[in-house]
């Protein structure tokens, strides 16, 4: 097993030196946000808090949560901790009401993004010497630009294919000798089809390492995946309103995702009632960005759900772990790595007359990729007998679907009054993905 | 001008819908004379001629399918090789287009509904061509 351990200083430290040490940093923290950021300054105000309140790291349940509506209600920089010019980069990522939630990152939050992602890349295994393309997006999602420098970082080669072209993509992993590959898991398997469609094989192949998130997967997908890609499969963990991908990553032993504990504070409470629940018990993960300054967040709410395990793992690190995250607490979904809500799909199906705001979304898992198809009621009075218009109705709400999720949609207009009456999200979605 | 007015209904494609329109037309003593189907993958188009279409209109929409009319052209020719030909061609040659047509043929006589890109262009040429146009009542 890979022994390698990239900031040995930090991820080994002693739980001790490590509760201090984020006592400390949650101390400048909240100094900084309740200075800087007039929206915790309030919360704060209204709680009776003043910085000097939070001395110790165990002080940190006298804030408050910090949750995705109110980054929303912030649009678009209302949560940054410091002046627009000291801002370097601008990632979004996608909102429940289709606008974008903005994150901002100064260079020295830049520089941690990048020794959190070399630290993943070196537990799984990655060194100067390998050559890793990454197949998450590129542009305003994290997963991208964020997997690049850290790849860069460690000083191994990237490079950096994005999504898309999976022709070329192949093309290159053989040409180049490529072996490491940073993508969602379905483009993993996805990858796997179309190397088998071309007749060819892992052996054809120099893959030896995969860094996977972005979205839910299994130990089953794991297992397909390093049968058929020839490699060892690792999970990456991360979201964009923390940081991006990096934020937790396994390692050799492949037992739970160690947090990068010195940056990030987890905490998982009862996602009812908010309560914080002791170690070792299911729940919504919290966590808290110790040292960003660009946009930090107390105690945000992840909604994903998990378990954190205690102890020092086998690979020596001493930062906690939590398991694998297969549930959430909300009913947004994950489909090709991008979060989609089905309160987005409503509001396009709103803005277009010809249909009744009645939908159902179902996701599914097609040949190792992610599919969403959205059926909607049309209006009795918005059927005409021209074939051609009523194609030209189906594109154009599955243009504008596109524009709002950032992933494509399949259409299915179905008969006025055919969709189930019940109220409730939950009988809006079907998802047939089998994650067990 | 005698056109025909043609029943479009809108269906899923789900097991038993055509059924399901025949079925209710059938209960209220309203015939199909001719149809046909546009499909998509999807959802297809249903479409009709029925012995009485206001009836038919009422019957659907309590059933809740959503149905429109259309002024079609029906036609009855010989059924002899070469007659369809001649009409069309006759057609083609004064820019009148077929969006879609459907026909059916029996015994001496073969009937065809067209949806022509200008209805009065096409009802204009097939008179003078004393073409045998349908009207409701013939039906």
């Amino acid at each position: 097993m890979n022994n390698e351990i990239w900031n040995r200083n930090k991820e080994c430290m002693s739980r001790d030196e490590l509760r201090d040490l984020q006592g400390k940093r949650l101390h400048k923290l909240v100094d900084l946000v309740y200075h800087n950021t007039p929206f915790y300054r309030h919360k704060m105000q209204e709680l009776d808090l003043l910085p000097a309140d939070i001395r110790t790291i165990d002080d940190i349940v006298k804030l408050p949560f910090t949750t995705k509506a109110d980054l929303r209600d912030n649009y678009p920089v209302g949560l940054l901790a410091t002046p627009m010019s000291e801002i370097v980069r601008i990632h979004a990522s996608s909102g429940t009401t289709g606008s974008p939630t903005i994150v901002g990152y100064t260079s020295r939050d830049l520089e941690i993004w990048k020794e959190i992602i070399a630290r993943a890349l070196t537990a799984y295994g990655v060194t100067r010497g390998d050559i890793v393309s990454v197949g998450y997006g590129y542009g305003l999602f994290t997963g991208g630009l964020g997997a690049h420098y850290g790849v860069e970082h460690l000083g191994a080669t990237v490079l950096p294919t994005s999504t898309g072209n999976t022709e070329k993509h192949i093309r290159l992993l053989r040409d180049l000798g490529v072996t490491g590959l940073a993508c969602t898991p379905s483009y993993a398997l996805y990858l796997a089809e179309a190397l088998h469609k071309q007749g060819l094989s892992a052996d054809d192949l120099k893959l030896r390492i995969g860094a996977f998130g972005a979205e839910p997967w299994t130990e089953n997908m794991r297992h397909e995946i390093e049968e058929r890609l020839g490699i060892q499969a690792y999970n990456i963990y991360g979201l964009s309103e923390i940081m991006g991908p990096g934020v937790a990553y396994e390692c050799g032993c492949k037992d739970g995702s160690h947090i990068a504990e010195d940056h990030f504070y987890p905490e998982i409470i009862n996602p009812e009632t908010g309560e914080v629940l002791p170690v070792g018990q299911e729940g919504e993960l919290v966590l808290t960005t110790l040292t960003k300054t660009g946009m930090p967040l107390l105690r945000y709410r992840t909604k994903d759900l998990t378990t954190l395990m205690p102890g020092t793992c086998a690979c020596g690190r001493t930062s906690i772990r939590f398991t694998r995250i297969l549930g959430r607490s909300d009913d947004m979904l994950i489909v090709r790595g991008i979060n989609v809500f089905p309160s987005q799909v409503e509001s396009v199906i709103l803005e277009m007359p010809e249909f009744a705001p009645r939908y159902m979304l179902v996701v599914d898992r097609k040949n190792n990729l992610d599919t969403l198809e959205v059926q909607v009621e049309l209006r009795p009075d918005s059927f005409s007998d021209d074939m051609g218009g009523m194609l030209d109705l189906r594109r154009k709400l599955g243009e504008r679907l596109k524009s709002v999720l950032s992933i494509s949609a399949e259409v299915k207009l179905v008969e006025p009054n055919s969709l189930p009456r019940s109220e409730g999200k939950s009988t809006r979605v079907i998802d047939k993905r089998v994650l067990a | 001008m005698e056109t025909i007015k043609q029943l479009s209904v809108f269906l899923e494609n789900k097991g038993g819908r055509i059924n399901d329109v025949a079925k209710a037309l059938g209960e209220h003593g309203i015939n199909m004379h001719a149809f046909s189907m546009a499909e998509t993958t999807d959802f297809g188009i249903l479409r009709l001629i029925v012995s009485d279409v206001e009836q038919a209109v009422g019957v659907l929409r309590a059933e809740n399918f959503a149905v429109v009319l259309t002024d079609v052209v029906c036609i009855s020719c010989p059924n002899v090789a070469g007659a369809l030909s001649a009409i069309l061609e006759r057609l083609a040659e004064h820019q009148v287009f077929i969006e879609y047509m459907y026909a059916f043929a029996q015994g001496e006589k073969a009937h065809i509904v067209i949806r022509p890109s200008n209805l009065e262009e096409c009802l204009k040429w097939l008179e003078e061509d004393d073409c045998d146009i349908l009207a409701d009542r013939q039906l």
